[in-house]
């Protein structure tokens, strides 16, 4: 039983005799283990390959996300620098009327923290979660510098009568650790009273989950408006002869290839009131000149440009799919009494789902998390939760409330693609 | 996609209006890109087609804003149009200095995500590639993860990237790679790699693996292997990966206004200003030269898919 080397890491020699054989390679180890071993060194070569990005992609993205997360219920701008009065919020239960030795505390706390400049952070920490604070903590920090005498509370409040606000004392205990879930609470419109419960911010107050709520909303618009508009397309390109679809195709992967900003001005330039549209309405005499509809820096703009921006993910992804559909089967119900509709609605379309699927999955995945079309175009109403996290970043700075946003949209995305891998696949992705 | 012999009158019609249908939606892809090339020659600031150039009257068209892409930022931008006029635009014309700084970033970041992308996307196609389905998950996230959040963990990631070590509770100082180029590069390549590694692992896929061992069992060492077999057979999927790893750079703005500083204004930033603040039709022909930019791409694209079908002996379905 002279066995031909069959691969060249192990030549296989088994006993003669044909008894019970224990399969060893020609060196007399056992086969198993020599597999096992040239597997693992298989295995080690393949993830050397992939180590460098992975460890790039670690450490310049999936941690720098994780640390900005962090932010959403971890800040310390109260705690770390009013030690003594966190200490006291520490000792007491919530609820508890602050005593003499809470107020000179205080009284310490706000001397020590004016000293050493941090007063801004710590009244900044209190603002977020009661508007208008910052400035009490400011100012009372520059006249306690210049010295301040027990009776400590009667001082305060002869500073500002504010400090008696029990409410401004519920804020403070749930600022003195420096782990807070406040932020998460405020972006689903909800905070605490004064008695530590969870309560519903005032109706002029509610923004977030209408906001949230838009952007879902409006991404399964936007994602349903890509299937009516997406799949007559994909339907002609796959049924086509593939030079005919060929050159359609290119109408399809232009836009896609073509700068997002550049297809934004385009629909700023078309739909703006002194704009194309408005001007062929006007001069087909369907409008007057004076009743030119607004069709951008409204919902509608953001609508209409981010449908234009996703509809290739549609395409793309329902078209592969398509192409891959026998006729015959159509014709086979067609022949057996089969009207049309009933063909394609029994027949044709089952078939499209998968690509169905993916392309709607992909469209509303990014149209969740748009941010520059909605920020040009979107006017007020058109604004989606992507763009109050930016407003966060870069104008109110409360960097803690726009981490927290982003943990709940990042969420909702993550499940999604999820979803997107479990039924689809990431490595059924195609571009083009 | 002829009328089947079969079909009734009802049925005709309906695939006329089809053929409506599909042409008005070709027409709602194409026309806002189109019409943007015509309304850059405007000759007056308007955003729409005036009188002048309905009746094609040369009057109505101009270069000014094209002109306009040169002058904004020039010192001397008045003088006689010599030699010294042009080293002028080519030092402190805005958009200039943008367009280098776009092409810059473009290219580096695109050289680094092909290698690194390659090189994983060669791993994971390997069949012995463990967590295989995690991995390519991940590496795919950047495309799927809002970029405004991206924007924000880099945001504070670059502002101080040793930061990352009080992880392991030291407690270290080093520099910025915010506003510096090396931020925007590696912001830009993270962003580009998910392209990079999908278009080389369908490359890969059709891909022979035996063709590795007969060149292995014929004596070649394993980087002669590559060199001469693998590279060759995916060279159309690593470049059409290079050019969307270069696009996904050249078009992006988000990562750009967290990190970048006043010295890499790219020109998706510098239109994002104009748009933001003034918006003129020196824009349009911005997006005009772009549009010009990205059929070129399109083009150079298609041609490497087809080419990579026939090599590998794929027909097109």
């Amino acid at each position: 039983m002279a066995n031909a080397a069959l691969d060249p890491h192990a030549a296989i020699a088994t006993t003669a005799s044909g008894a019970p054989a224990r399969l060893t390679t020609a060196d007399g180890k056992p086969l198993a283990r020599a597999l096992a071993r040239s597997q693992s060194k298989a295995r080690r070569r393949a993830f050397l390959l992939v180590a460098p990005l992975l460890a790039f992609i670690l450490i310049t993205f999936v941690v720098p996300i994780g640390q900005m997360l962090q932010r959403s219920f971890h800040n310390d701008g109260f705690s770390a620098n009013m030690p003594q009065v966190s200490a006291w919020f520490a000792e007491t239960p919530a609820g508890t009327v602050p005593d003499d030795a809470a107020w000179a505390a205080l009284a310490a706390d706000l001397t020590a923290s004016a000293e050493a400049r941090s007063i801004g952070v710590v009244g900044t920490r209190i603002n977020y979660d009661m508007a208008g604070t910052r400035s009490l903590f400011t100012s009372t920090g520059r006249k306690v510098r210049r010295g301040i005498e027990p009776p400590y509370r009667e001082a305060l409040l002869e500073i500002d009568e504010e400090w008696g606000d029990p409410q401004l004392w519920s804020v403070m205990r749930s600022a003195s650790t420096a782990v807070t879930s406040n932020f998460y609470l405020a972006s689903v419109d909800r905070t605490r009273n004064e008695m530590g419960e969870i309560v519903q911010v005032p109706e002029n107050r509610r923004i977030y989950l209408t906001l949230f709520w838009r952007t879902f909303w409006l991404s399964g618009l936007i994602t349903a408006l890509t299937f009516v508009l997406g799949f007559p397309i994909a339907h002609l390109l796959a049924t086509l002869p593939m030079r005919k679809s060929n050159l359609l195709m290119i109408l399809v992967l232009l836009p896609f290839w073509t700068s997002l900003l550049v297809r934004t001005t385009s629909w700023m330039v078309l739909l703006q009131q002194q704009g194309v549209i408005n001007d062929i309405l006007v001069w087909l005499g369907i409008i007057g000149d004076g009743q030119r509809l607004q069709m951008i820096y409204n919902q509608t703009g953001t609508i209409i440009a981010m449908t234009h921006i996703l509809l290739p993910f549609m395409i793309l992804p329902l078209y592969s799919v398509m192409r891959t559909i026998n006729p015959s089967y159509v014709r086979a119900a067609r022949s057996l009494g089969a009207t049309s509709w009933t063909a394609f609605r029994r027949v044709y379309f089952p078939q499209t789902l998968p690509g169905l699927g993916a392309g709607a999955m992909l469209v509303f995945i990014l149209a969740v998390g748009y941010y520059i079309t909605p920020a040009l175009v979107g006017g007020s109403s058109g604004q989606l939760i992507s763009n109050m996290i930016a407003m966060h970043m870069t104008d109110t700075l409360n960097w803690s409330m726009a981490a927290a946003l982003a943990a709940l949209l990042l969420g909702a995305v993550l499940v999604l693609y999820w979803l997107y891998d479990r039924l689809v696949g990431v490595d059924n992705l195609k571009l083009g | 996609m002829a009328v089947p012999t079969y079909a009734s009158p009802l049925e005709r019609i309906w695939h006329y209006a089809y053929i409506a249908i599909c042409a008005a939606i070709f027409f709602f892809l194409i026309a806002p890109i189109v019409v943007i090339i015509p309304l850059s020659f405007n000759a007056e600031p308007y955003f729409t087609f005036t009188d002048k150039m309905l009746s094609f009257d040369p009057e109505g068209y101009s270069m000014r804003w094209y002109d306009s892409l040169l002058t904004f930022g020039m010192t001397a931008p008045d003088g006689p149009r010599d030699l010294s006029w042009w080293g002028d635009a080519w030092a402190n014309a805005k958009w200039v200095q943008a367009a280098k700084n776009s092409i810059i970033i473009g290219i580096f970041s695109t050289i680094l995500a092909t290698v690194l992308g390659t090189l994983a996307a060669l791993g994971l196609s390997r069949p012995e590639m463990p967590f295989r389905r995690a991995i390519m998950a991940i590496l795919i996230s950047p495309m799927i993860v809002p970029l405004i959040i991206t924007a924000t963990g880099m945001f504070f990631f670059y502002s101080n990237p040793c930061e990352l070590l009080t992880l392991f509770g030291l407690d270290p100082q080093c520099g910025r790679l915010a506003g510096t180029y090396l931020g925007v590069i590696f912001a830009h390549v993270t962003l580009g790699i998910p392209f990079v590694i999908i278009t080389v692992t369908a490359t890969l896929v059709g891909f022979d693996q035996s063709l590795n061992r007969a060149a292995a069992s014929l004596g070649a060492s394993p980087r002669r292997t590559f060199f001469k077999v693998t590279m060759p057979l995916i060279l159309p999927g690593v470049i059409s990966g290079a050019l969307f790893a270069f696009v996904t750079s050249f078009d992006e703005v988000v990562a750009v206004l967290f990190i970048a500083g006043p010295d890499q204004q790219t020109i998706p930033r510098q239109m994002w200003n104009g748009i933001r603040e003034q918006i003129s039709p020196a824009i349009l022909a911005v997006a005009t030269l772009l549009v010009v930019f990205s059929i070129a791409l399109l083009t150079t694209v298609e041609l490497l898919r087809r080419r990579s079908e026939r090599i590998r002996g794929v027909t097109p379905h």
